[in-house]
């Protein structure tokens, strides 16, 4: 492959990791918590419609980003609604939440087929944007650097802060954190939040940052990827940022390979999964690496109901 | 008590035909001819399903208040569709369309228990009795974009972006990979395949990445116009819509388009019903019936160009020119068609190779 290619590799795979990302910061911190919302890609769907209906509208970037964050909360939050207060199985409801948030977005995205809106592009000054090298580092949306900025915020958070310590305590140990005082259905509902606002500013990249049109099911099960990545980066901020940069590194070379007319070696479908097999094999061998006990959150999946 | 024979039931069956018959004369006093659409996305797709829509709404324009129209969207391809199939049947519809590949099986399926409604199924193979099969020669229409292509590359690279390596997507590769080097024989087509219809993000992807390395004309056979809108903020030649027109996406970029017309065979198919002369066969025309129509030229493209799409679109009309006419050598140098002789359409619906110049 052409070295000269290095740099828009690099372009495109930051791109396209970004949304997994983001999602994926989002429902780590939902499951530290002890909750598991297999809803996220229905929330993204949420989130990348109503981010196109208020940039088609406004024209307004950041004003999209917010208002796909605030809808795709308020569908977590019919969520938390069921499985918290009313005990429902998480399972069963984040399944329904994804159903859900796929057929709302495909009637609300009914007026908005077929209509083009514009990218939300880099910021930065045209020499810098554009420079032969240096546009590896500035020729990238917004959206890129919040990613980036979330992955050190959530690490630090759940390992420097103390709200973070209560968040861990809760998803570890729900009896004990409720013994020592804490709600453990109020941290829950917040982590719960947070999770659905980061699922709409993933979705919101989709029609702001990777191709500017509303389409049903535009997200095409990036939610479950991210989902996956969660477990096999065994619940860590930097671990996921890998995870969701191998995925992307994967994806992105074999575009690239076969766009180069040089791929004749292996059929479409083996390229069409590697990026799944690679970042799987790649993310169990370095949990593997780690001392026998499960990283993953002692309390997760399990309703919390202090009366028994 | 009846015992039914072979002959009985014969009998019963000629009756049974008459009966149709009969019904379909007495329609017209009976109330509308009611018509179903069974559908595997939304009207407003843009694309494949949009077409059928199209077509629905020439039905009526065509018949008036002498039909009536029940047009079902978004059913999935599986056990919901042959709900639908069924429940449409038992509503008195008397022509079904189902219009994607996926139905096949159920229609074949249901069409059997109600022998007396018509069922034409789009793309598929399968007929019965009542089940007939329907198709367009979009590669047809690729021939004439690769034409432009040919003309108007700079860089002799071209890319397309495929679904699946299904014989219809490599029937259009094939036919536009030879109309674009009959005009530039230098040229070279490097195929993505993405395993999927619909990855509007990976769609976008792919296009970078072919642009990135030479790629000046950029093709796609997936469903949306993903790949025109990254052509237009990249400044290239351009592109081509796919089942609509997508210039609203791309208007510097989009370099015309091969719109799906099913209006002609729909009027014909309810004409035959009317007249009780419907039999089950397989409809496959093109350009030559309207059927695949060449959209609007970008006024960017020079005059002699669209003349040189023009006269390909007129040979394929007056049948002067065949898109797969040899000599056809594929891309290990093998001849598969000798000069002198064109593919038939069993050697097309088998095409599982690329000619010279595709790199896939």
């Amino acid at each position: 492959m052409n070295p000269d290619l290095l740099i828009p590799i690099i372009i495109t795979l930051v791109g396209a990791s970004t949304p997994i990302l983001i999602a994926g910061l989002g429902e780590l911190v939902v499951e530290k918590s002890g909750v598991l919302n297999l809803g996220v890609e229905g929330m993204m769907l949420i989130g990348a419609v109503v981010a196109f209906a208020v940039t088609y509208s406004t024209g307004n970037h950041w004003l999209a980003i917010v208002c796909a964050a605030m809808a795709s909360m308020a569908s977590s939050m019919i969520f938390a609604f069921l499985t918290l207060s009313l005990s429902a199985s998480q399972v069963a409801t984040g399944l329904a939440l994804t159903i859900f948030g796929t057929g709302f977005s495909a009637l609300f995205g009914q007026a908005y087929t077929g209509k083009p809106i514009v990218i939300f592009d880099s910021v930065f000054p045209d020499e810098l944007e554009n420079h032969p090298f240096w546009r590896v580092f500035f020729d990238h949306s917004p959206l890129v650097f919040f990613s980036l900025f979330m992955v050190v915020a959530v690490w630090w958070f759940l390992n420097k802060s103390r709200a973070g310590l209560i968040l861990r305590a809760v998803g570890e140990n729900d009896f004990s954190a409720h013994s020592i005082g804490y709600s453990v259905i109020k941290v829950r509902y917040a982590a719960v939040a947070f999770g659905g606002a980061m699922a709409g500013i993933a979705g919101s990249c989709f029609p702001l940052l990777l191709t500017p049109q509303w389409a049903e099911r535009l997200t095409a099960g990036r939610g479950w990827i991210a989902l996956a990545l969660v477990v096999f980066a065994a619940w860590r901020p930097f671990r996921l940022l890998a995870g969701a940069y191998l995925f992307g590194l994967v994806m992105t070379i074999e575009v690239y390979t076969k766009a180069s007319g040089s791929m004749g070696l292996f059929p479409s479908e083996f390229w069409a999964a590697l990026p799944y097999l690679a970042t799987i094999i790649v993310l169990v061998l370095i949990s593997l690496r780690r001392s026998g006990n499960s990283a993953a959150p002692a309390c997760l999946g399990k309703p919390f109901m202090p009366g028994q | 008590m009846t015992i039914l024979t072979r002959r009985t039931a014969l009998k019963l069956g000629a009756a049974g035909v008459m009966l149709t018959v009969a019904g379909q004369l007495a329609l017209g006093q009976e109330g509308p001819l009611k018509i179903g659409f069974v559908n595997v996305g939304p009207k407003d797709d843009n694309g494949w399903t949009y077409g059928h829509w199209v077509g629905a709404q020439a039905l009526e324009e065509e018949f008036g208040d002498a039909i009536e129209i029940t047009f079902v969207e978004s059913v999935p391809e599986g056990p919901d569709c042959e709900r639908v199939l069924r429940e449409l049947a038992q509503q008195g519809n008397k022509i079904i369309f189902a219009t994607s590949f996926g139905f096949g099986d159920y229609t074949i399926k249901v069409a059997k228990e109600f022998p007396d409604v018509i069922f034409e199924h789009a793309t598929g193979y399968q007929r019965s009795e009542n089940v007939g099969t329907y198709n367009a020669r979009f590669h047809e229409g690729r021939a004439v974009m690769g034409t432009l292509a040919g003309h108007l590359s700079q860089t002799k690279t071209i890319g397309y972006i495929g679904s699946f390596p299904i014989p219809e997507v490599v029937m259009g590769i094939n036919a536009f990979t030879l109309a674009a080097r009959k005009i530039n024989p230098e040229i070279t087509v490097n195929v993505v395949w993405l395993s999927s219809w619909h990855d509007p993000a990976k769609e976008a992807d792919a296009a970078r990445a072919l642009i990135d390395q030479g790629a000046d004309i950029i093709v796609q056979h997936t469903d949306g116009p993903a790949a025109l809108q990254v052509a237009e903020e990249r400044g290239i030649i351009g592109g081509f819509g796919q089942g609509a027109d997508m210039s609203a996406f791309a208007p510097k970029s989009h370099l015309s388009a091969i719109i799906d017309i099913w209006a002609p065979h729909y009027i014909q198919v309810v004409k035959d019903v009317q007249a009780g002369t419907w039999v089950s066969d397989d409809s496959w025309p093109g350009i030559a019936a309207g059927e695949v129509v060449i959209g609007p030229y970008n006024e960017k493209i020079p005059a002699d160009v669209v003349a040189a799409a023009e006269a390909v679109k007129a040979g394929i009309v007056d049948g002067s020119l065949n898109p797969f006419a040899g000599p056809i050598v594929d891309n290990t140098g093998t001849e598969r068609v000798p000069a002198g002789q064109t593919l038939d359409d069993a050697g097309l619906w088998a095409m599982d190779w690329y000619v010279e110049g595709v790199k896939a």
